[in-house]
């Protein structure tokens, strides 16, 4: 099932026509954009068709200036000769909900509660959506822009300005 | 059941005790750091177990966002700790990625960086394999991995002036020349390890209890190990040669005869303890291959790419990269807004997948094959936590 | 000279009851007392000197002569050390089980000789006695893991009572093969039997007694917990086991009762095996069998050299081998120890009754005429320990093909 970006991308089109919003092959990071609403099913097509069995990253980025939260998904196969393709899904600052894929591949598991944990996108389904690296009781979400730093956490000053 | 079978003897059912719910770590000598794992037993049986990260979140992708790109290099040695250089050069990869195909990295940097990498991937493996065996039971080994180790953190301490924390690799390049000196260094340490990785053949491979305790032990099926996101020698001791030094070489790696060690059950199941521990060891006779190329081939020249002067301020745009550390892949997500400070650093972190399979495969262990398990992972937890 | 004579020798005869009890007590306790620790400290520094060797250290250096001194300022370290009784213990247990840990081992020295007058008790029954204070220990760290309200600490304990109660058995069969040979339980019995030449040694003594020693010496390394039997203490795994909680003299107490556990079990083996006193040079044995003085000096140091040459072993092993798991532990045990053990003390026995050579013995308890038991004995032992290295090389030698085999390019 060996297949280049340009074969891949066309089935993914194919498959899912004007559901796929936005597409960049050009730049340095070739990526496909879909709404939350399509990213299970298209997630399943590029497992189950596409071959695409490893998700490499899931990055987290809040674009600022009202422009929401993006989710970065690297979806790769684990023959890593063939190529893999990123999905880019933007959500609202004020709903930032994706369903979650960690049905589709494990790893989105534990990325994703490190997602909500730092970034705070919601992922919908996910059996046990917690905190990860900060700790439990922790308020916010540190790699939000407007994230302002507690004062004091538990009593312990925070020295940096 | 016949219905006299509440009179005969007790059958297995009743005789199961209470089970016991057992807290591992943060503080426990095993974990490999502050790792803690909640592990639900039956007696010594694993029933079930959930690793707790995050005890030595550190905020590194928050301290890019607010340093510049060149003293977010410095923060990027704190994360796999034992492999430093090769999370310098992810970071600088990722980084360099944005100037587009522009940007030329000279001959002599990328020989370098090779070199210093697998000298620093054998050190880690060093120190994985070492303390493996103090899990299993077994102390010595890991004082003479030390023995070696220290030879190159003092090579290291020469080129860089830092035994951990080197720095070393920059956007562009790499910090400081190495001179002949160095380079005869290297080369002596080339010659006295080959028969080295030998002795601990015979300390651990070989030897029939390590053998026992670490063949058919969490076995990793290929596909759990895909799903997970496994990768390096986690995934290769599953029986997939996944390599990016060899799928999609980055820097120079195209030049080098290596092979790509993996797991074939040959003690016990295909992706057990023993193979990923296998694996590790076969992997530092190739990277000393590698290492003894380049020694070899290394050209004069420039250290620095010239377009990278003064203060770095990557162009606007995005760059995910991946190389092939020591504990497997190593990503960075950048995303630059032109400025000289980064506007968002992903860290796509090796031992935070290879940690996360941990609950899939010791189920129905004992508590002293968990420790194996958990060795033969060899997590660094200052890469999981980030 | 037994308690008795040597209390008598001071106090005359039928003393009253105090003066006879600190009598006995100065004769049997404070000796006592004194060799245990000084066995603590020779092997402790002895441990440490011979790791740091075969891990490429030098090991403690400062304090005294290569770092001679060292365990005593760790001992006062150690004394000086805050005595920590968790919250949620039984105290009362807590601090009773590293007595009565010490105690098992303690009793022991008062069955282990040290020359031919040299001995404590000469009880009738010494191979029993010991086989049955040897357990005592077991109680006393079962009662420290339990105590201790820790849960790594229960597992250890919990390991340790599984291991010690199962070793019980192949090392009690080799007691019963030697006691076959032998026909006496007592310690002194044993060990004259087997002097004149090295060949009069139980090791030798029939083909199976070479099998019966390497199989109390294992049983004997699981006995003291010791790798690849350290299982109850596994500081990867269990945190220490049982004395995870334990610190300052308490600890120490359990860390002393370990290394004299070790001599016992090395003097044991020592007497059981390998001739005891005696040096296993006829000439040089009458001299010592001549009682007296000299004779007594020179036994000592026969015997305290052959222990602490079966306790460098230990260490030699402790330092090379990982610890084996718990199943396999049981495994070794009930499915290969005891079995041999079995056919060990039935093929001695018959041995015993149906060879000539086996049941004729001299005046002396010798065997009359030593060839055929004797050379076969020999043999097999050589056979054992070659085949052991012939076997261990071959694992290793097999790593020709291992080392560059099964790479996928």
């Amino acid at each position: 099932m060996a297949m280049d970006r340009t074969t891949l991308v066309a089935e993914v089109e194919k498959a899912f026509g004007a559901r796929i919003t936005e597409k960049d092959l050009a730049g340095f990071e070739p990526f496909l954009r879909c709404e939350p609403a399509t990213w299970p099913e298209l997630a399943r097509f590029l497992k189950e068709r596409c071959g695409l069995d490893m998700l490499c990253c899931l990055t987290g980025v809040d674009r600022g200036k009202g422009q929401g939260l993006e989710a970065i998904y690297n979806v790769e196969a684990c023959d890593a000769k063939r190529c893999g393709i990123s999905i880019r899904i933007r959500v609202p600052l004020d709903n930032p909900v994706i369903p979650s894929v960690e049905k589709v591949w494990q790893t989105a598991d534990w990325h994703e509660r490190e997602c909500w944990d730092l970034v705070g996108i919601r992922f919908e389904g996910h059996h046990n959506l917690v905190r990860i690296l900060c700790a439990e009781d922790w308020e916010g979400h540190p790699l939000r822009k407007d994230y302002k730093s507690p004062d004091r956490y538990h009593g312990i000053k925070n020295n940096v300005v | 059941m016949s219905s006299d079978s509440a009179t005969t003897a007790v059958n297995a059912g009743d005789l199961r005790t209470e089970e016991m719910l057992l807290n591992m770590g943060p503080q426990h000598p095993a974990t490999h750091g502050v790792l803690r794992v909640m592990v639900r037993t039956d007696g010594e049986v694993v029933l079930d177990c959930e690793p707790h990260v995050g005890y030595l979140h550190r905020c590194f992708e928050k301290h890019c966002e607010s340093v510049t790109t060149l003293q977010s290099v410095l923060y990027t040695d704190r994360l796999d700790y034992l492999t430093a250089m090769g999370n310098n050069w992810g970071f600088c990869m990722a980084v360099e990625k944005l100037w587009g195909p522009e940007l030329v990295i000279p001959e002599r940097a990328e020989y370098i960086r090779v070199i210093c990498q697998e000298l620093n991937r054998i050190a880690s493996h060093l120190l994985a394999i070492g303390t493996y065996g103090m899990d299993v039971g077994a102390i010595t080994p890991f004082l003479y991995c030390f023995r070696e180790r220290e030879k190159i953190l003092t090579i290291f301490e020469h080129i860089c002036g830092q035994r951990l924390n080197y720095n070393y690799i920059r956007p562009g390049g790499v910090a400081y020349d190495i001179d002949d000196a160095m380079l005869g260094m290297i080369r002596d340490f080339c010659a006295y390890f080959g028969p080295k990785v030998d002795e601990y053949d015979d300390l651990l491979s070989t030897n029939d209890i390590f053998v026992h305790r670490t063949a058919h032990v969490g076995v990793l099926p290929v596909k759990t190990a895909i799903d997970y996101g496994c990768t390096g020698p986690v995934l290769r001791g599953s029986g997939v040669a996944r390599d990016l030094r060899k799928d999609q070489p980055y820097g120079i790696y195209e030049r080098f005869q290596f092979n790509v060690p993996v797991g074939t059950g040959e003690r016990g199941t295909l992706g057990d303890c023993f193979d990923r521990y296998m694996v590790r060891v076969r992997e530092m006779r190739e990277s000393l291959r590698i290492v003894e190329q380049a020694v070899k081939g290394i050209p004069g020249g420039e250290i620095r790419s010239t377009k990278i002067k003064g203060k770095i301020r990557p162009p606007k745009g995005e760059a995910y990269t991946r190389i092939e550390n020591s504990r497997g892949e190593l990503g960075f997500y950048v995303v630059s807004e032109g400025k000289e400070v980064l506007y968002r650093v992903k860290c796509r972190a090796p031992s935070f997948h290879n940690i996360s399979v941990l609950p899939a495969i010791s189920r129905g262990a004992m508590v002293a094959d968990l420790i194996a398990i958990i060795g033969s992972m060899d997590i660094v937890l200052g890469e999981v936590d980030r | 000279m037994d308690t008795q004579t040597l209390v008598e020798w001071v106090l005359g005869e039928n003393p009253a009851f105090w003066p006879r009890l600190i009598g006995v007590v100065a004769a049997w306790a404070l000796p006592i007392t004194i060799w245990v620790s000084l066995v603590g400290l020779i092997s402790i520094w002895l441990e440490r000197k011979i790791s740091a060797h075969i891990q490429c250290r030098l090991g403690p250096m400062e304090v005294g002569p290569h770092g001679a001194l060292q365990t005593i300022a760790d001992g006062v370290k150690l004394l000086a050390k805050e005595d920590i009784i968790p919250d949620g213990a039984d105290r009362f247990l807590f601090a009773f089980a590293p007595i009565l840990a010490f105690a098992g081992t303690f009793v022991s020295f008062a069955v282990i000789p040290f020359g031919p007058d040299l001995i404590i008790a000469d009880l009738d029954a010494g191979l029993y006695f010991l086989a049955a204070i040897g357990s005592l220990e077991a109680i006393g760290v079962i009662a420290a893991g339990w105590a201790s309200n820790n849960k790594w600490s229960l597992f250890g304990s919990v390991r340790a009572a599984t291991q010690v109660v199962s070793y019980e058995i192949p090392m009690g069969l080799a007691f019963v093969t030697v006691a076959a040979v032998a026909g006496t339980l007592s310690i002194t019995g044993i060990v004259e039997q087997q002097s004149g030449m090295v060949w009069n040694w139980y090791l030798f003594r029939n083909p199976f007694m070479p099998i019966a020693f390497i199989s109390y010496y294992i049983a004997s390394l699981a006995e003291c917990k010791r790798a690849p039997f350290d299982l109850p203490e596994a500081e990867s795994e269990l945190v220490s086991g049982f004395h995870t909680e334990y610190s300052g003299m308490r600890f120490a107490i359990f860390f002393l009762a370990e290394y004299a556990a070790m001599y016992v079990v090395s003097a044991l083996a020592c007497v059981m095996f390998l001739g005891g006193w005696y040096t296993g040079i006829a000439p040089l044995d009458r001299a010592v069998a001549a009682s007296g003085l000299w004779a007594n000096a020179l036994g000592a140091i026969v015997i305290i050299t052959k222990s602490f040459a079966l306790i460098f072993v230990q260490m030699w092993l402790r330092w090379t081998l990982p610890r084996i798991r718990l199943d396999q532990m049981m495994t070794l045990c009930l499915k290969v120890m005891v079995p041999i053990g079995m056919f060990t003390l039935v093929l001695a026995a018959l041995w015993q009754a149906l060879v000539p050579e086996g049941s004729a013995l001299d005046a002396a308890g010798h065997p009359a005429h030593p060839v055929v038991g004797s050379i076969t004995g020999m043999l097999v032992f050589v056979l054992l320990i070659v085949g052991g290295y012939m076997w261990v090389r071959s694992t290793i030698r097999g790593t020709t093909s291992f080392r560059t085999a099964n790479y996928k390019v």
